[in-house]
């Protein structure tokens, strides 16, 4: 792999950009490895990449029926943030989000992490107890995060009205140190440094069916032919219970669609990340100009990728009191993802019934903040059989009755 | 938008109209079932891509909850039926299987 740098760049000018590699090689699936990762999207190839980079694991498949990043890699609003209630969610969230801020020097592709704040508004009475509580929280796990007032929140976000006839914004909670970075990036940045660790990155190669003997895998059966594994690992999001019925197991998981949309180009008229999460809408702008706009889920399963136009009308007619500003944007596109949402809208990062199995899935409406987290995690799970990091996150907790519930904690989707 | 008829006032009822339930035919589980029967019951639930069979509700209509047969991979809806049912009515399984050969899901088929 060539290293990117400014004289990379100053080197392939003198030559008419005729020497530079393909970012990752598209190889056939050899017939045999030590680790399979199922899906390309951001969890798989952060799970992938922090096998061999910390534990040396490298003779490793990511496979991907679509292309690379194509799920909801590609289709988030690109939001990262850690400022959660409970002790299991922040720990990871807060691992994830200070890998990113070393991501792109670690990987050597600019994912353009931009650390410009975070802050959730707070427009009842309820939301305010919520988010001091919240704060406290953050305080005691080392999570950087305070309460705002209003006044501040007016600072920040000169183009938000926070006297609002329904709902005036009554503070915030600020996280100074969340932000966005560039989505596709991180996959295609992954994919990179996978492929430069010798793994083979096997696009449009579907998992038809997975082999087991004697309660323990051996292999998956793909639309490239049958493939060997000593472990592999199920990290698709929203078609996770499509692959563990292959499998064999059942996952406490329903799939549901969420959307998001941008607007037209506009001018530079807001550098923080804004989440309203009383009247379900939030924004932000990206380097384009485009106001990027996501909001709640369809309540019924769905796997087409797109959602329900009401939806739409729902989220940018909340965020249109609270930004008057935004009253007159024409929206440029719209999108949806299938989001794999577990009974207590936390994840599962678990040993499964099947021997060598193990399943990262349901992060639901808030996976993007978690990939290099989940990832690092992940890897130590499938390496060492156990991490700090994805105990609590086990898919038996349902049974046992601990849950992580953030959906209370949030009081929406998160 | 999703439209399914209400097999009770007859409506042709849009999605806003409407609040998904969840899955159907769901076996409540009560004193003496297990921690694994507790737990299917609770959590565990069908997310097939294709065909699926749920509970709605008539919220902004009639008020009434009703099952219906859906395909969650393309929304093509086979059809609604009342709450009361233990299965699906013999009438509709057998439009499922003009359209999907050989479907089951859970125990029907």
């Amino acid at each position: 792999m060539k290293r990117y740098s400014a004289f990379a760049i100053a080197r392939e000018a003198l030559r008419h950009h005729t020497g530079w590699d393909r970012a990752w090689r598209s190889p056939e699936p050899k017939k045999k490895y030590d680790a399979i990762i199922v899906g390309a999207g951001g969890h798989g190839l952060a799970t992938a990449y922090y096998l061999g980079k910390n534990y040396g694991i490298k003779n490793v498949a990511i496979l991907e029926k679509g292309w690379l990043g194509g799920g909801n890699t590609g289709r988030n609003t690109t939001i990262i943030r850690s400022n959660y209630l409970q002790d299991p969610s922040a720990a990871i969230y807060e691992k994830a989000r200070s890998l990113y801020e070393t991501m792109s020097q670690d990987l050597n592709y600019n994912v353009m992490f931009s650390p410009r704040g975070v802050m959730m508004l707070a427009q009842t009475q309820h939301e305010i107890r919520g988010y001091q509580r919240t704060a406290h929280a953050n305080k005691l796990q080392g999570v950087v995060t305070e309460f705002i007032s209003p006044q501040r929140v007016k600072e920040l976000v000169p183009i938000i009205n926070i006297d609002g006839p329904r709902y005036p914004v009554l503070g915030a909670l600020w996280q100074s140190r969340g932000g966005t970075a560039r989505h596709d990036a991180v996959a295609w940045g992954y994919a990179r440094a996978c492929s430069a660790m010798g793994m083979d990155v096997i696009q449009q190669c579907e998992v038809t069916g997975v082999r087991t003997e004697g309660g323990k895998v051996i292999g998956v059966d793909t639309t490239k032919g049958a493939i060997d594994c000593d472990k592999l690992g199920i990290v698709v999001a929203g078609h996770s219970g499509v692959l563990a019925e292959k499998a064999g197991f059942r996952l406490p998981i329903e799939s549901l669609a969420l959307q998001a949309l941008v607007s037209e180009p506009i001018k530079p008229c807001m550098d923080v990340v804004v989440m309203a999460n009383t009247v379900h809408g939030y924004m932000s702008q990206s380097d384009k100009g485009e106001m990027v706009i996501g909001g709640g889920t369809d309540g019924f399963n769905n796997y087409t990728q797109r959602g329900s136009f009401h939806h739409i009308e729902e989220t940018v007619r909340a965020l249109n009191e609270t930004f008057p500003i935004i009253s007159r944007l024409k929206m440029l596109r719209q999108w949806g993802g299938i989001v794999d949402m577990t009974g207590d809208r936390s994840p599962i990062l678990s040993k499964t019934p099947v021997e060598g199995i193990f399943v990262n899935c349901g992060w639901g409406t808030g996976g993007f903040k978690a990939i290099p987290g989940s990832g690092w995690a992940m890897a130590e799970l499938i390496a060492k059989g156990y991490s700090p990091l994805t105990d609590e996150f086990s898919m038996w907790r349902f049974r046992e009755g601990k849950f992580i519930d953030e959906s209370v904690a949030a009081g929406v989707a998160h | 938008m999703l439209t399914l008829q209400c097999p009770y006032c007859g409506v042709d009822a849009e999605e806003t109209e409407l609040t998904a339930g969840g899955e159907a035919h769901l076996k409540r589980e009560t004193v003496g079932a297990g921690d694994e029967a507790f737990e299917g019951y609770l959590f565990m639930r069908e997310n097939p891509k294709g065909l699926h069979f749920e509970r709605w509700r008539h919220s902004y209509g009639c008020g009434k909850w009703f099952l219906a047969a859906r395909d969650t991979g393309t929304l093509e809806v086979f059809g609604t039926y009342p709450a009361q049912s233990k299965e699906p009515p013999l009438e509709l399984r057998d439009k499922i299987s003009a359209k999907r050969p050989g479907w089951s899901w859970r125990e029907f088929k």
